[in-house]
């Protein structure tokens, strides 16, 4: 691999991210998936970095889910994404931050579209008079909320209590990056560093002290593809793309996985419990699967939050192995308390992957 | 005195003219960018379709053209439309008036690195064409290891490709590929080498011949479908990915080497310099022929003619006979008739 | 093991690094023109079995190439020939069948 070749299409793919006054948009799923990953968002921009990040609770769904589950027509999408773009214009704002990937690629298509069809921006701006009397102004800047992490990297590398490298023998962390499809594979000019060889992750984890591996099978889809995993009879097809990836990625001795997508990571960690248990295959280290983590979480840890607060027992693949490695303290018997300290009850132990 | 003529590109169209011109008793006056005569042949090894090395070709058309006035890296500063011709300014501050000007300045090879999912100067062991034309001439190249067990070729790289910018077939890929992977495969008998293509463009006086024999004595696959995607593994060998569409399946291989091969493309810098003294430049940004059956040679302004890659992809036999046909036109054109 | 009501789909690519072709390749050595084949499907559109039985040189040839098991195909040609009368690469299709075969006794 030639780093200075990717450096070099990295430089043909940079965005422009305005550093302050965000509006910000949550996802459908992340909450119950990664439970502290948006919360982390708001905790490091706000209270670490101290930037202005408004949110309202009358944002909903951008309807993307439902229009890539073919059960929602593009326009009904489109007068949903109106709506969020009408709550951001009545807030002030003109920076709209999505958290979720595919609304992100849900916002940009609709951009697009609207910038090929100027009579349809114009229909759906009557539509959502009609229903809601509402008006809206385009955001001026569009971001995937990694998009910022990204921005302020090395602000955070700067406060940084700890750093992705192995305490023992001073390497950086092997660590593979995954990238949401959504994200830029329909608008490469739209993602940080383009869609084949996206630098938004790459540069969060090098800038905190880890070491990027690229693998071949790195620019393939977790296999989430909504209809794949939401009909059972198609669930096959998702885990099989998943289990892909690890097959290309066994050779690496990658030590965790980050992500920037709402489903990736929870397939990513969760399939590995089900390729354990049909194959018998674990592809960490001593029967233990890669951690995956959102790059939220990464951040949290790299600034020293408690990695339960960060809700990592809620991940199928054992994280302690990582925190050991990079020396991060944490209470095991903490694991399995929540926020509040109550005891959130214990997962039963699959057999084939190890966990704790 | 003898008449001027001004060759712009020193590549073999305009080598060729200038022969021809001195021939016809006028004097040519080459301007090439570079610091050498031949252009892209002169970088080339071996010519299909009788393998002949292509540096004779060069020396040939040089030894020719001693008489000639020939300018090295000079650029074309300027050229002014007079009543009756041009004045051609060039970067070292001469100035020439003439009555005819011959655009002999070709094409330039597709820069692979932006078909960014082939990952040219990304891994370790892609290379193009032309690379491995270089590698046949001795150049070092460690991208090509010394013992490779599969090779692969990609046809068709910012050829036929609208997402490129270019509609246009490079007409001379194909064959190149199948006498690059001959060429190969006699240094590497080992190697499995495998073709991927969409379409087999192989038009020319003798190519079939070595199509058939690249199957047959050399065991050459080919595949029909473009590669889609390549990887690296952790060996550092190249994982490539492809329809194989006469089998209607996904299809993959790991390779140590893959060659793709670079189209030719217009010069953009010719397009912008033609519209200063207004000359037509075509749909596929080449520069535009009065027409394309009859009047090849001659371009939409009296006194300018062409020869050669600058109007469209051509072989090197095709290149060199419309270098003849444009001295030819030229002195008939100087003659008034 | 445990049931989740969906498995590991089987992957329909072709591995290249895994097809193997020893096959193909002993039945080049006694049928060198198999390698000429250009897929043209002259073979499979003439053939009298193709429309019934899906026989077809060009797959045979194809799947051998590929480290496919063809014999499901080979056992519908009936050897009348026509295929050999439309090669325009003159395969002796006859023969390449037939030293096919014996490769599989």
């Amino acid at each position: 691999m030639i780093y200075e070749g990717k450096q070099k299409i990295w430089k043909d793919y940079q965005k422009e991210i305005p550093d302050d006054h965000w509006y910000f948009v949550r996802s459908c799923i992340r909450q119950n998936f990664f439970p502290a990953s948006e919360r982390m968002f708001t905790e490091i921009t706000r209270n670490v970095l101290g930037k202005d990040v408004y949110e309202t609770p009358y944002h909903t769904t951008c309807g993307g889910i439902a229009y890539h589950c073919d059960t929602l027509p593009q326009e009904t999408a489109m007068t949903i994404v109106a709506r969020q773009f009408a709550l951001m214009t009545e807030a002030g704002y003109e920076n709209y931050a999505a958290s979720c990937i595919t609304s992100f690629g849900n916002y940009a298509e609709v951009l697009e579209t609207w910038h090929e069809f100027p009579e349809l921006e114009a229909r759906i701006r009557e539509q959502l008079w009609k229903a809601t009397r509402r008006e809206f102004k385009k955001p001026k800047y569009l971001a995937h909320t990694s998009d910022l992490i990204y921005h302020w990297r090395n602000q955070i590398a700067e406060k940084a209590k700890f750093r992705l490298v192995d305490k023992d023998t001073g390497e950086p962390l092997r660590i593979a990056e995954h990238i949401g499809c959504h994200y830029a594979k329909m608008f490469p000019s739209k993602g940080v560093g383009g869609a084949e060889y996206p630098y938004v992750l790459t540069g969060m984890v090098e800038s905190w002290g880890g070491q990027i591996i690229d693998y071949p099978e790195r620019r393939h889809c977790c296999g989430y593809g909504f209809r794949q995993y939401h009909v059972k009879a198609n669930r096959g097809y998702c885990v099989s793309n998943t289990h892909k990836k690890f097959e290309s990625m066994e050779p690496y001795g990658i030590q965790a996985i980050v992500t920037n997508c709402p489903g990736c990571p929870y397939f990513m960690d969760r399939w590995q419990y089900f390729i354990a248990e049909q194959t018998g295959k674990t592809y960490g280290k001593d029967g233990f699967g890669i951690p995956v983590l959102t790059y939220e979480e990464l951040a949290g840890l790299v600034l020293g939050y408690d990695p339960w607060d960060l809700g990592l027992q809620l991940h199928q693949v054992a994280v302690e192995p990582l925190l050991d490695r990079i020396g991060i303290p944490y209470d095991p018997k903490a694991k399995y308390l929540g926020v509040n300290k109550e005891d959130l009850l214990r997962p039963s132990l699959p057999q084939t992957l190890k966990c704790f | 005195m003898k008449e001027n003529v001004v060759i712009i590109g020193g590549g073999i169209a305009g080598m060729e003219a200038a022969r021809q011109l001195l021939l016809l008793g006028y004097t040519p006056i080459i301007v090439e960018k570079k610091d050498h005569l031949g252009g892209h042949v002169a970088r080339w090894h071996k010519l299909f379709p009788d393998m002949a090395p292509a540096g004779d070709l060069v020396r040939r058309l040089s030894e020719a053209i001693s008489e000639a006035n020939i300018f090295l890296e000079t650029r074309i500063t300027s050229i002014n439309r007079l009543s009756n011709g041009y004045v051609v300014m060039l970067s070292n501050g001469v100035s020439i008036p003439c009555r005819a000007v011959l655009g002999a300045s070709g094409f330039r090879l597709f820069d692979a690195s932006k078909k960014e999912e082939y990952g040219y100067g990304v891994y370790n062991h892609v290379i193009t064409n032309s690379d491995l034309e270089a590698w046949f001439n001795g150049a070092e190249d460690p991208r090509i290891v010394a013992d490779p067990k599969a090779v692969g070729f990609v046809h068709c790289v910012g050829s036929r490709d609208l997402k490129a910018g270019n509609s246009q077939c490079s007409k001379v890929c194909c064959m190149t590929a199948v006498k690059q992977a001959i060429e190969l495969k006699e240094r590497f008998p080992d190697a499995r080498i495998y073709c991927f293509y969409m379409d087999l463009r192989l038009f020319g006086k003798k190519y079939e011949d070595f199509y058939i024999n690249a199957q047959q004595e050399y065991g050459i696959q080919f595949i029909r479908g473009r590669v889609s995607e390549v990887g690296e593994t952790a060996e550092e060998r190249l994982q490539v990915k492809a329809e194989d569409t006469l089998s209607g399946k996904p299809l993959k291989v790991q390779l140590d080497l893959l060659v793709l091969m670079s189209g030719m493309v217009c010069n953009p810098e010719v397009a912008e310099f033609a519209r200063t003294i207004r000359l037509d430049v075509d749909s596929d940004g080449f520069l535009k022929s009065l027409d394309n059956v009859g009047g090849i040679n001659r371009s939409n302004q009296p006194g300018f003619f062409y020869a050669g890659a600058c109007t469209g992809t051509k072989t090197v036999p095709e290149t060199l006979a419309e270098a003849r046909a444009a001295a030819l036109d030229i002195h008939r054109y100087l003659l008034g008739k | 093991m445990m049931d989740f009501g969906f498995k590991l789909s089987k992957s329909a690519t072709i591995d290249l690094d895994r097809a193997g072709t020893e096959r193909y390749e002993k039945l080049c050595a006694l049928s060198p023109d198999a390698r000429t084949c250009m897929a043209c499907g002259s073979c499979s559109a003439t053939c009298t079995a193709a429309s019934f039985s899906g026989m077809s040189v060009r797959k045979v040839i194809l799947g051998l190439q590929r480290g496919q098991d063809v014999r499901p195909l080979l056992s519908a040609c009936m050897l009348c020939g026509k295929c050999t009368l439309v090669c325009p690469r003159g395969i002796n299709t006859r023969r390449l069948i037939l030293n096919l075969s014996k490769s599989y006794d």
